[in-house]
């Protein structure tokens, strides 16, 4: 049935934006890091293995691991260390526009030293079709789907069960009380980082085999992120997770049921929504007015 | 002789407007026309400076009203005969409207869902612009934009609309002027430097943010009447969040909160790229590298710079009068 | 004749901690009332709750016979009420008169006057003799973040006083200040409460100020008002004792 496969699909793509919404999500915790080049970054790691590929000559399997070993080093352990550390001191806004700057640079130098078209992106898996309940489902969705849960239930793990995952709960909800306890706070951010960094990559390399990759894919990219992330509710990974999920939904069912044209209004408007009426988001925790 | 006395102050002044009337003599059409452009970027740079600078409010919205002014202004002319000095006002009077309407609202939230808020209204808009092909001609644009005839001087030509252009960024200056001297000003310093403090003196911080922002999003609608007439062709293609960000880093790396934060700004961000030329394909990434450097080494922009290293002479022109 | 103000069953509590639990308590013109307690008792909270920066949990408070509960600060400064700071807040930018002037400036005309400067000539007059009442006459032109603290301390009060209002809710005003400062401040209010009919509360942890310039005193501990009276009865009263001996 048609609606079925709307919905697996919407699932799919859901997933990925879960993934990158969480990501989000956990910087701006931890360190009020808006990270407006999140969509770039989502762009960028599928490109990296297209470069290990075309000028390392390396077999895909390879070059997806240089792929997010790049990501982790350059979006996560540089980012933080080039960018994010200096502007600490200075507040959210030099941040926030250094974060502009930094999409920027990432779209426009993918553009000029990589290429301005679209390149195709191999797929980790196969085209085919399978049959479930009267429904024609691509394996790729299921794939997607597959691992985006796994990602989610091996993050939701480490941060509850470990002792290292609970390091950083406790950091993002007060890290000068963590600092006190002897929590080692600026390692525990850097890690967020890192985190962060996987999930963009994941991402990215599944979502590049559908959309193609090019340098301009991280505005659409980012906002699904920055939309998933608010509307969901911003204090708890659940949140992001459902965000990203509700998103992809709603966003595939638009474009089947209302015009292509206006397709991306909805979540503009649910965003909007949300913030305007509930802007700690679905699932997240009001939080007490002062002034 | 300091920065500060008031003959220095006049004999800049005076140097400035001078530089700026001679510019266009020897310059090529193209030249003017970017002259022309810096001057409407200036006045809708303006307007988010008063919104973001002067009273804190991150807006991403700029992008959508210097859009709505220049659809406003397109099509009144065109489609409905209108004379442009009429057109132009009510580009003005709609954008202050709109601004009003949606900073409502709006501005209750935090900055930072001001910023997600008003990203996803110039979205929406840019999609109503390119949508609604009955009003807008979609993407096919609106072509043949006049420029205006003020009292028989035609504007026609590309260094008389220039000094169209420049006439119109006086007044707005003259006007911006003014309104952050006046108890406004006060007010708008105050609730952006302390709003608790402010709102405890009795300063209405929500209607004073309000007006900030319909001024500003004004501004940005005049500046969309402008530049209607200078590109003559219209599509939605410019108006969208690129241009709302970019005006937000012209503010910014000219200096938020100062007075001539935007002119400056404006220069870097639409003459600098004519500048480097030569560089192909990398002004954008010099552009980008060169912003996040000066966020690490002065938030505060250019101006803030100037200010850092001229501190003990001058007292700035910055955001209290 | 209607208290200046009235607080009718406040409560307070974050989650489930109660800060505030049912405090009542009333004012009447020209009274200076002090409220103090140990640490964590409650007062800024209260304090909080009455100037509109935190919403009561239940109770309300009347302003005159009206009732304020949950405006705005601005609007209830608007209504007469205003305060001083704990921690300064003053515009550290700006000079010593534009502090004074800014926190005039919304008391007289309307946005549209205010838009073209009309009342600037009558807020300067009025923040010069501001200036003058609290000897500020030497520093007026200085920004007022080169001022001393005790002289910040001073502004911060100005400013509180700039709009005449008919209610002034001083948080520990004699924090961080010296001896003679001290005398200096207590002098200048007690002359403005005479003066303008002013009706202040005032929270302090320095019993000797508060005491020798408070008509009244409520004492507060663990959200409660435990003791009230004059500062006599107050400082020989046993549960007062206990409540700041016994933690």
């Amino acid at each position: 049935m048609a609606l079925l496969q709307i919905l697996i699909s919407g699932l799919a793509t859901g997933a990925i934006y879960a993934l990158v919404a969480v990501g989000f999500m956990l910087l701006w915790q931890t360190s009020q890091t808006i990270n407006f080049a999140q969509g770039e970054f989502v762009m960028l790691p599928a490109f990296f293995v297209l470069a290990a590929m075309k000028f390392g000559g390396l077999s895909f399997g390879m070059a997806l691991l240089v792929g997010m070993l790049a990501s982790l080093i350059v979006l996560g352990l540089l980012f933080k260390v080039l960018i994010v550390n200096p502007m600490l001191r200075h507040g959210v806004l030099p941040l926030v526009i250094s974060t502009i700057a930094l999409a920027l640079f990432l779209k426009e130098g993918v553009k000029e030293w990589y290429a301005a078209e679209a390149q195709s992106f191999p797929a980790v898996w196969s085209n085919d079709n399978l049959e479930i309940a009267g429904a024609v489902v691509s394996v790729q969705n299921l794939v997607i789907i597959a691992v985006a849960v796994a990602a989610v239930l091996l993050l939701q793990w480490f941060l509850a069960r470990t002792r290292t995952g609970r390091c950083m709960q406790a950091t993002a909800q007060n890290p000068a009380l963590a600092r006190i306890l002897g929590i080692r706070v600026e390692r525990m951010i850097l890690y967020t980082f890192l985190i962060n960094a996987a999930l963009v990559a994941l991402a990215s390399f599944l979502i590049s085999p559908i959309y193609l990759a090019k340098f301009s894919n991280g505005e659409t990219l980012g906002l699904a992120a920055f939309i998933a992330a608010i509307v969901g509710g911003f204090n708890q990974v659940r949140g992001a997770i459902v965000g990203g999920l509700l998103l992809g939904v709603v966003d595939n069912l638009a474009a089947a049921y209302i015009s292509t044209q206006y397709r991306g209004a909805i979540p503009l408007f649910v965003l909007i929504a949300v913030i305007l009426f509930r802007p700690q988001g679905l699932l997240g925790r009001a939080e007490e007015r002062s002034v | 002789m300091k920065l500060t006395d008031r003959r220095v102050q006049a004999v800049a002044g005076l140097l400035l407007v001078g530089v700026l009337i001679a510019a266009p003599l020897g310059l090529k059409p193209h030249g003017i026309y970017l002259l022309s452009m810096w001057a409407v970027m200036s006045i809708a740079a303006i307007g988010l400076n008063l919104t973001l600078g002067y009273a804190g409010q991150i807006s991403l919205a700029q992008a959508a009203f210097v859009g709505i002014g220049a659809y406003c202004s397109a099509i009144l002319t065109t489609s409905y005969g209108w004379p442009f000095g009429a057109a132009f006002v009510m580009a003005a009077l709609l954008c202050f409207v709109i601004g009003w309407l949606l900073g409502y609202p709006a501005l209750r939230v935090q900055h930072h869902y001001l910023a997600f808020v008003t990203l996803a209204f110039t979205t929406l808009v840019f999609l109503v612009l390119r949508n609604e092909e009955w009003l807008t001609k979609g993407i096919y644009g609106i072509s043949g934009i006049n420029r205006p005839n003020l009292f028989g001087w035609s504007t026609k030509a590309p260094r008389d609309f220039y000094y169209f252009c420049l006439i119109v960024l006086a007044g707005v200056s003259w006007f911006t002027w003014r309104l952050v001297r006046s108890p406004w000003g006060r007010a708008f310093m105050a609730l952006r430097e302390n709003p608790v403090r402010a709102s405890s003196l009795g300063v209405d911080t929500r209607r004073y943010t309000l007006m900030a922002f319909a001024i500003g999003s004004a501004l940005g609608g005049v500046a969309g009447a402008l530049y209607a007439p200078l590109v003559e062709f219209i599509d939605p293609t410019p108006f969208a969040l690129s241009l709302s960000l970019n005006l937000l880093l012209m503010v910014i790396v000219g200096g938020s909160g100062y007075f001539f934060g935007p002119f400056l700004g404006a220069i870097v961000s639409v003459l600098l790229p004519e500048w480097l030329r030569f560089t192909d394909g990398l002004y954008l990434i010099i552009y980008a590298v060169f912003v996040m450097a000066l966020m690490v080494v002065c938030p505060a922009g250019l101006l803030g710079l100037v200010e850092k290293i001229f501190k003990p002479l001058s007292k700035s022109g910055k955001a209290a009068p | 004749m209607n208290p200046v103000l009235e607080v009718r069953g406040l409560y307070k509590s974050f989650g489930g901690i109660s800060a505030v639990e049912n405090v009542s308590f009333e004012v009447h013109e020209g009274e200076i009332l002090g409220i103090i307690g140990p640490n964590g008792s409650g007062k800024s909270t209260l304090f909080n709750c009455i100037l509109g920066q935190l919403k009561p949990t239940a109770g309300d408070v009347h302003v005159d016979g009206r009732s304020v509960t949950g405006l705005r600060p601005c609007d209830l400064n608007r209504l007469g009420v205003s305060r001083t700071f704990q921690l300064l807040q003053v515009f550290p930018q700006l000079s010593v008169r534009e502090n004074l002037i800014l926190a005039g400036q919304e008391h007289q005309g309307s946005m549209w006057t205010r838009l073209v400067g009309a009342c600037d000539a009558g807020l300067t007059e009025a923040a010069n003799r501001m200036i003058d009442f609290f000897r500020l006459v030497h520093v007026a032109e200085e920004k007022a973040g080169g001022l001393s603290y005790g002289q910040q301390k001073l502004l911060d009060a100005a400013m509180a006083f700039m709009a005449g209002p008919r209610l002034v809710l001083l948080d520990e005003p004699a924090g961080g200040v010296n001896l003679t400062m001290l005398a200096d401040l207590r002098e200048r209010l007690r002359a403005i409460n005479q003066e303008q009919k002013a009706t202040f509360v005032v929270i302090e942890h320095n019993m000797e100020f508060v005491m020798s310039l408070c008509t009244r005193i409520l004492v507060l501990a663990e959200g409660r008002i435990i003791a009230a009276g004059t500062p006599a009865e107050v400082r020989n009263n046993p549960e007062v004792i206990e409540a700041y001996l016994g933690h």
